[in-house]
């Protein structure tokens, strides 16, 4: 078994990437060292990467390391979900739903969690992003979106 | 006096209202996000960008330079205050000016801190005006291959003062790279790694994978470890420094600066080594060294002197030969493309008017922040009381829209949450994000001046080492490396990154 959980998925992670960008990296034209194709160097540096990966793979069973920290799921989906709603609804169901429901869900990834302030926010930062970046700034984002007859 | 016209040019610039003005708005959020704890530099700045594009580019860069320098001033505010160290760099600090407040000194702490940054403010600027354009007339004679190492070695010098593993952060530079070269290749047009999707054709913003990886990141992280922050405020009190307290502060101040200036000039490194090295070299050099740790007020003035003197100077790299020295500056030299400025040697010479109101808002920026930072200090301390979960959803609605406002595209959104979960993923990895940053901007100049020098070489990859200032370069690189090696370095990197907080 590996003695250093770190370095091995980290190596594993970046032999995958690297041997990735090799495979990719071989529908593009090569070119010369005189004259470099879009492959060459990306090729040479997946190479590098899975070399790194490798060494760090290897070192996982020789050297020991600490373990990785739990992972902390909830909060990371919660926040991760949060943005995806925002970036699914903002253009069809406009400002005033995305952007309440991205304070929302996110808001929810904490443990000191309360509905009254965290709709008072809801609420405050959709007027301030509404008149600072789309009536300000111009950013074309609708406020009401088609959805609702925006 | 060339030099006096320069400066002058400057203040013409940097005095117009407008500019005075977003100076001032900058360096205002830098001090609010460096007293505010879990939100950094960075990702304020890679927030606050989309914003920045429809200013004039010299009124942007001003503005963004604030923030930095500004959050160096905040960090050490409630390092001082209530223990917590807004920034890395103001770490330590907290060893002695928290000390110093609860003894009921905190105003004298606070004096040290501010006189300190000021004077190490001043002093830098005046290091960035004087060694600039020598520095940028050197590099004005450097071909590709030159340009090339110096990026090696600007990469190595992040490595090597990234936390945690050595092999992983040189992992994270050549995993950075090759993220950068996604998208259309600038010689052939061919796509590349876009998989067919149409908005990778332009390759991947910066913004969008510094917003990921440090905003979002940082948030994920943050709520992980949601302790309770019980803030003890300890009361203010003698706002005015003894005169001897002054007398004390003076030699450490001058041998901070000296440091910082030194320190921060080095790729990599930023502000935050030159407050660990000026601390420890003050406590081995004081005469009061048995003080120290218990409220010695040459440990607050020399480190606070030491960072923000590092802050000023590592403009240099950027503004001289357009390679960043940290993620801010990184994200810096993509505001400066963005706004059609080629970052590099010449900007000195076409844009003489943005280098010269640039370094001059530093020093108007410098006074802006002791005014902001002592008269108001209880203002400050107020922002610290703000609890975390009132204040990460407003930090993602900004991320959102701010990415969104790019290029008018919810695929840079979705874009953002993979980053948000890379980001946190190598975070548990023990893998600093901030080397990949850096190499993610440079990985396209690296393959075009990779491409050039081999070009003009004849295909010869011996070119590196035989044209001397690259080989110099890249000696340095490999010597920057090796002394990660030898024991006694890498044990203190390891204690000074200890207690770092990213």
């Amino acid at each position: 078994m590996t003695r250093n959980p770190k370095d091995f998925w980290t190596g594993l992670i970046y032999i995958f990437f690297g041997a990735s960008a090799i495979i990719l990296a071989r529908n593009y034209n090569m070119g010369t060292a005189l004259r470099m194709g879009p492959a060459y160097f990306p090729t040479i540096l997946g190479a590098v990467l899975a070399v790194i990966g490798a060494i760090s793979v290897i070192r996982s069973f020789i050297t020991p390391g600490m373990p990785i920290g739990a992972f902390g799921f909830s909060g990371l989906a919660l926040v991760i979900f949060s943005v995806v709603v925002f970036g699914f609804l903002v253009r069809a169901a406009g400002l005033v739903v995305a952007l309440p429901l991205l304070v929302i869900i996110s808001a929810y990834a904490s443990a000191r969690f309360r509905w009254r302030t965290t709709l008072i926010m809801a609420v405050g930062l959709t007027i301030f992003c509404g008149l600072v970046f789309v009536k300000g700034l111009g950013i074309p984002l609708p406020i009401i979106g088609p959805w609702l007859g925006g | 006096m060339e030099l006096l016209d320069h400066l002058l040019l400057g203040l013409q610039t940097a005095a117009t209202l407008s500019n005075l003005l977003y100076c001032f708005i900058g360096v205002f959020l830098g001090t609010a996000i460096g007293v505010l704890p879990g939100l950094g530099p960075t990702a304020t700045i890679a927030m606050l960008l989309p914003v920045t594009f429809v200013l004039p580019p010299v009124t942007a860069l001003i503005m963004l330079a604030g923030i930095y320098y500004g959050s160096q001033y905040g960090g050490s505010t409630t390092s001082i205050l209530v223990n917590l160290p807004g920034e890395a760099a103001s770490v330590i600090t907290t060893l002695d000016g928290y000390q110093m407040a609860k003894q009921g000194r905190a105003g004298a702490a606070l004096a040290a801190s501010a006189i300190g940054s000021f004077f190490a403010g001043t002093v830098a600027t005046f290091l960035i005006a004087a060694f600039g354009p020598p520095l940028a007339a050197a590099a004005l004679q450097f071909g590709p291959a030159e340009f090339f190492s110096l990026m090696v070695l600007g990469l190595v010098a992040s490595v090597v003062l990234a936390q945690g593993s050595l092999l992983h952060a040189i992992g994270m530079v050549v995993l950075g790279l090759l993220l950068g070269l996604i998208g259309a290749d600038v010689n052939s047009g061919t796509q590349r790694f876009t998989f067919g999707i149409y908005e990778l054709a332009d390759g991947i913003g910066f913004v969008t994978v510094a917003m990921g990886m440090f905003g979002l990141g940082e948030i994920i992280r943050n709520l992980e470890n949601e302790a309770e922050r019980s803030v003890m405020l300890t009361k203010i009190t003698g706002l005015w420094p003894t005169r001897e307290d002054f007398r004390r502060m003076i030699a450490p101040i001058l041998r901070g600066t000296a440091i910082g200036s030194i320190l921060g000039i080095l790729p990599g490194s930023g502000s935050i080594l030159g407050s660990f090295a000026a601390y420890a070299i003050e406590k081995k050099v004081s005469k009061n060294r048995a003080e120290f740790g218990k409220g010695a007020i040459e440990g607050v003035a020399a480190p606070e002197s030491a960072n923000n003197a590092g802050a000023q100077t590592s403009f240099i790299p950027l503004l001289t030969l357009g390679i960043p020295s940290n993620p801010v500056s990184a994200l810096m030299v993509g505001a400066m493309i963005v706004h059609g400025i080629q970052p590099g040697p010449s900007v000195i010479t076409e844009q003489p008017a943005l280098f010269w109101g640039m370094i001059v808002s530093m020093w108007i920026g410098n006074l802006f922040l002791v005014v902001l930072n002592y008269p108001l200090i209880g203002m400050w301390v107020r922002l610290i009381m703000i609890p975390y979960h009132l204040l990460f959803p407003g930090i993602l609605v900004f991320c959102a829209i701010g990415v969104f406002s790019l290029k008018n595209a919810t695929f840079d959104v979705y874009l953002m949450a993979v980053f948000g979960i890379v980001g946190y993923v190598f975070s548990k990895l023990g893998c600093e994000p901030a080397p990949m940053l850096l190499a993610f901007i440079l990985g396209p100049l690296m393959e075009e001046y990779l491409r050039r020098a081999m070009l003009l070489s004849r295909g010869n990859p011996w070119v590196f080492v035989q044209r001397p200032i690259s080989a110099t370069l890249l000696a340095l690189a490999v010597l920057a490396l090796g002394t990660v090696l030898i024991p006694a370095f890498s044990k203190t990197r390891e204690v000074a990154f200890k207690e770092e907080i990213v």
